[in-house]
C-alpha cells in the first residue's frame, strides 16, 4: 500500500507547475480582457501544453493524451491549487463532445467539438420531459422529417440552462411505429429560432437553474443527427472511457465538513460554543466516519483506475453515498443554527447568495436535495446499485413498456 | 499511488479464506455455535500450522513479522467466516508482548505464541467497563488480586494479559493456582468470554507496558473494525443469495423494488468501509500522528455499520431470519461482540473529537 503518487509524478507535478507559474493569472494587455476571454486564452494554451482535453484528438482541439489518471489527478491539484481556469464543464463538454467523438458525422465533430471545449458555444440537454423523468425512454416530443428538415413538436422540462445556451441536443421519437427504446433519434437543434420558447423555473430555493423548453414547429437540417434515425436511445448512452475524476467528490464533502465544523464554533448552544456540546460532537464524529470512508473509496477507486482496472460496484456508489453525506451535513447545520432556520427562510427569495451565514446553510439544506434528484434520483442510483452492482433482477416493467 | 492490498495480502487473504471454506463450513461452524466451548482446537491448530499465530511476531521469535494491515486483512476473512477461536485476542496479545516486553519476556514467551504451544488472551476490562488504558484500575504489582470482565476465551488460553492502573500490562499465566475463570457466556458464541478473578496471581509487568498500551489499544480497535467489515460484507451476500432464490407472488423477492432498494443501501452501510478499515490500519505502521484517532473512527463507524447490517438483514430474510436456525444470529451476534468489546462506538467517538483539530 502506498499513498504517495510517486517520483515520475511528482516530476510531473513539477512540470505542471512551471507551466502554471508562467500562463496564469494572465498578464499584460490580456489582463485587460474580460474573464471569459482569460479563460478562453489559458485553456488553449493548457492543452496545447497537454493539461486539458486530455483525451480528445489535436485535430479538434484536444490534447491527445496517454490515459493516465494520475497524471490527471495533479493536473486538477494544481490547477485547482492556482485557481487556474479548468476544462469548461458544462454538459456540452461532459455529454455532448464524448458522443460525438464516438458517433458523430466527421464535420459535426469539426463544427462543434473545439468551440464547444472552449466554452464559445453553449449547450443544454434535451432529454427529460414532463411524463418521461425515470422512464426517459417513453419520450413523446415529435421529430418529423419534411422537406429535408427535421420539424419537432412536444415539450422538455429540467433543462438546465437552456436560457443561456446556444444549442441543444435533443431525444426526440421520430420513428412512432417502432418500440419504444428504436424509436428514438437524437438530434441537434439551434436554440435561437422562432419555433423554441424557453421558459425559467423557479426553485425552491428562489433561484433558477433550468427551464421548460417547448416546441412548436422548431427545425433543424436533416443531417444534424448524430447516429442514425431510430439509433438515438443507444447514441445518448455513449460514455467515453475518460479519466474519471474519483476523488473530486470526497474533497468536496470535507470541504463542507470544515464548514461544518467552522459553523459549529461560531453559534452557541445553552451559552457555550456548540462545537463543545458533547452531543454535537458526537454527531460531528459519527459524520467523520462517513466522510473518511467516502474519501478512502476514492482512493481505492483511483489506484484501480491508474492499474486499469474495474472499480466494482463502489463506482456505482459514489454518488448517492455523497447525496446522503450532504443530506447530514445540512441536516446537522440546519440544528445548529436553531430558530434561524425558520426565520430567516422567509426574508429573502434568493438563498443561495447568503447575507448571514444561517442564509447559506438554508440554501445548502434544500441544495443537497436538488442534488440527490438530478442525474438519476436517489432511487435510481439504488436500482443501478442493486441490478448491476448485486446482480438483482431488472424491474421487468422497465423494459417492456411501450411508449404511447 | 496504489491505495490497494498487494499481491502477498491477497494471497494470504485467499488463503485463510480457503482454510475456512474447507474446515468450517456451514455446519462446523454451527457445531461450534452450539457447543459447550466455542473454541475447536483443530481449527486453531490448522491456522497456527499456516502460520496465522505468529502474523504479528517479529521473525526472530519466530513469527512472520508483518505489519497491522496484514492482521487487518486475515481479520477481515475471519470475519467473513463468522470463524470461531482466539485470532482476536491471541494476536492483540502477542502485539503487547512483542511491542512492550523486555528480550528476556520477548525470548521467553513470542517463540511459544508464534508456534501455536501458547494462546494469550486480553483483560482490558473490568466490571465497571474501564476498556482504556488511561481507565484501567488495578494497581500494578508482583501479585495481583481483583476481577476483570470480558476476557475473551480465558479458559482456553495460557497467557493473559492485563490491564493495570497507569495503563501498565501485566502477563499471568492462566494456569496459576490465584486466577480463576468463570465462564460469563457472552452473545457473540464464536468468541466466548470469561471473568477472570485473581487472587494473590503472579503477575510480571510488561517492561514497557505504559509506553505502547495505547498503540495495543489502537491495533486492537483496528482488527475489530476488519472483522465488522468482513462480516458485514458476509451478511449482504447472504441477503443478495436469499433475494435471489425466494419467490412470492411468481418471482424472485429480489426483483421487488422495496427489498432492492434496502438490499442497496445495506451495501452502502458495506462497502464503503473497505477503504476506511485498510487506511486506518495502514496508519498504525505508517502513519503514527493519525494511527490513534482513525483506528478510534473506524472502530465506532464500522462496527456501528455491521450492527446496522444485521439488524436489515434479519429483516430481509424475514421470519426466517429471525429463527436460531437461521445463520444471520450467528454474525448478528458477532456484530454485537466487534460493535461492545473495547468500548462503544459513541466512546470511541468522544475520544476522536477529543483528538481531533476541531
Amino acid at each position: 500500500m502506498d499513498l504517495s503518487y510517486g517520483g515520475e509524478a511528482e516530476n510531473y507535478r513539477e512540470k505542471v507547475k512551471e507551466f502554471l507559474d508562467a500562463s496564469w493569472p494572465l498578464e499584460g494587455e490580456e489582463k485587460e480582457l474580460s474573464f471569459n476571454d482569460q479563460c478562453t486564452i489559458f485553456r488553449r494554451r493548457a492543452t496545447e501544453a497537454g493539461f486539458l482535453y486530455r483525451n480528445i484528438p489535436k485535430k479538434y482541439g484536444g490534447s491527445e493524451q496517454v490515459s493516465n489518471p494520475l497524471h490527471a489527478q495533479i493536473i486538477r491539484e494544481e490547477f485547482s491549487r492556482r485557481i487556474a481556469p479548468t476544462e469548461a464543464r458544462g454538459i456540452g463538454t461532459m455529454m455532448l463532445v464524448p458522443t460525438l467523438l464516438e458517433r458523430g458525422e466527421e464535420w459535426q465533430k469539426e463544427m462543434f467539438v473545439e468551440r464547444t471545449i472552449l466554452g464559445e458555444i453553449n449547450w443544454c440537454q434535451g432529454y427529460s420531459e414532463p411524463g418521461s423523468g425515470s422512464d426517459l425512454a417513453s419520450l413523446k416530443t415529435r421529430g418529423e422529417l419534411v422537406d429535408g428538415e427535421w420539424v419537432i413538436n412536444g415539450q422538455k422540462i429540467w433543462t438546465t440552462s437552456a436560457h443561456e445556451a446556444d444549442y441543444m441536443f435533443i431525444l426526440v421519437r421520430t420513428e412512432p411505429e417502432a418500440s419504444k427504446h428504436a424509436g428514438i433519434s437524437y438530434l441537434l437543434l439551434d436554440m435561437k429560432q422562432p419555433g423554441v420558447e424557453v421558459r425559467p423555473l423557479r426553485q425552491m430555493t428562489g433561484t433558477i437553474d433550468f427551464n421548460e423548453v417547448f416546441f412548436t414547429d422548431a427545425k433543424t437540417p436533416e443531417n444534424w443527427i448524430v447516429g442514425k434515425r431510430g439509433e438515438g436511445w443507444r447514441v445518448s448512452r455513449t460514455t467515453l472511457k475518460h479519466e474519471r475524476n474519483s476523488i473530486g467528490a470526497t474533497s468536496q464533502t470535507r470541504a463542507q465538513f470544515r464548514n461544518l465544523v467552522e459553523l459549529a464554533r461560531s453559534v452557541e448552544l445553552k451559552g457555550r460554543p456548540a462545537i463543545e456540546d458533547e452531543s454535537v460532537r458526537q454527531r460531528l464524529a459519527a459524520l467523520e466516519g462517513y466522510i473518511l470512508s467516502h474519501r478512502y473509496s476514492g482512493f481505492r477507486q483511483l489506484s484501480k483506475d491508474i492499474a486499469g482496472e474495474d472499480p466494482g460496484i463502489i463506482s456505482m456508489m459514489m454518488k448517492l453515498y455523497s447525496t446522503n453525506i450532504g443530506n447530514e451535513v445540512s441536516k446537522l447545520a440546519m440544528d445548529l443554527i436553531g430558530d434561524a432556520g425558520m426565520l430567516a427562510a422567509g426574508q429573502s427569495k434568493i438563498l443561495s447568495v447568503p447575507k448571514q451565514k444561517s442564509q447559506g446553510w438554508i440554501g445548502q439544506y434544500m441544495y443537497s436535495l436538488g442534488i440527490a434528484i438530478a442525474g438519476g434520483t436517489a432511487n435510481i442510483q439504488r436500482n443501478v446499485i442493486a441490478e448491476r452492482g448485486l446482480g438483482l433482477p431488472r424491474d421487468s416493467a422497465a423494459d417492456r413498456s411501450k411508449a404511447n | 499511488m496504489n491505495f490497494d492490498l498487494s499481491d502477498e495480502q491477497r494471497m494470504l487473504q485467499e488463503t485463510v479464506q480457503q482454510f475456512i471454506e474447507n474446515e468450517c463450513p456451514a455446519t462446523k461452524l454451527r457445531e461450534i455455535f452450539e457447543g459447550d466451548e466455542g473454541h475447536d482446537p483443530v481449527l486453531w491448530k490448522g491456522l497456527v500450522e499456516m502460520g496465522v499465530a505468529g502474523l504479528a511476531i517479529p521473525e526472530e521469535y519466530g513469527g512472520a513479522g508483518l505489519e497491522i494491515l496484514d492482521l487487518a486483512v486475515v481479520s477481515e476473512t475471519l470475519g467473513y467466516g463468522a470463524l470461531p477461536g482466539p485470532f482476536f485476542n491471541h494476536m492483540v496479545g502477542s502485539l503487547a508482548i512483542a511491542w512492550g516486553g523486555s528480550d528476556a519476556q520477548k525470548e521467553r514467551w513470542l517463540p511459544q505464541l508464534a508456534n501455536g504451544e501458547a494462546i494469550a488472551t486480553i483483560a482490558f476490562s473490568d466490571p465497571e467497563e474501564h476498556w482504556q488504558p488511561d481507565q484501567w484500575q488495578l494497581a500494578p504489582g508482583g501479585t495481583l488480586s481483583g476481577v476483570f470482565t470480558n476476557v475473551p476465551l480465558a479458559s482456553s488460553s495460557e497467557l493473559i494479559v492485563v490491564g493495570l492502573a497507569g495503563g501498565e500490562l501485566g502477563i499471568v499465566e492462566a494456569n496459576d493456582s490465584g486466577v480463576h475463570c468463570d465462564s460469563m457466556g457472552g452473545a457473540d458464541r464464536t468468541r466466548r468470554i470469561d471473568q477472570v478473578k485473581l487472587e494473590n496471581a503472579r503477575c510480571e509487568l510488561l517492561e514497557k507496558g505504559s509506553a505502547i498500551s495505547g498503540r495495543v489499544r489502537d491495533a486492537a480497535l483496528v482488527l475489530l473494525a476488519a472483522d465488522a467489515f468482513g462480516g458485514s460484507r458476509r451478511l449482504l451476500e447472504m441477503c443478495v443469495e436469499y433475494a435471489k432464490t425466494r419467490e412470492q407472488f411468481g418471482v424472485v423477492i429480489g426483483a421487488f423494488q422495496g427489498l432492492k432498494h434496502q438490499l442497496a443501501d445495506m451495501a452502502l452501510d458495506v462497502e464503503p468501509n473497505c477503504g476506511l478499515y485498510w487506511y486506518a490500519a495502514h496508519a498504525q505502521d505508517h502513519a503514527p500522528e493519525e494511527a490513534e484517532r482513525i483506528a478510534a473512527i473506524a472502530k465506532s463507524h464500522i462496527t456501528d455499520r455491521f450492527m446496522q447490517v444485521a439488524r436489515d438483514a434479519v429483516e430481509a430474510h424475514g421470519g426466517i431470519g429471525f429463527t436460531w436456525e437461521c445463520d444471520v444470529q450467528i454474525w448478528f451476534k458477532r456484530a454485537m461482540f466487534d460493535r461492545a468489546f473495547l468500548g462503544t462506538p459513541s466512546h470511541h467517538r468522544s475520544r476522536a473529537a477529543a483528538l481531533a483539530d476541531w
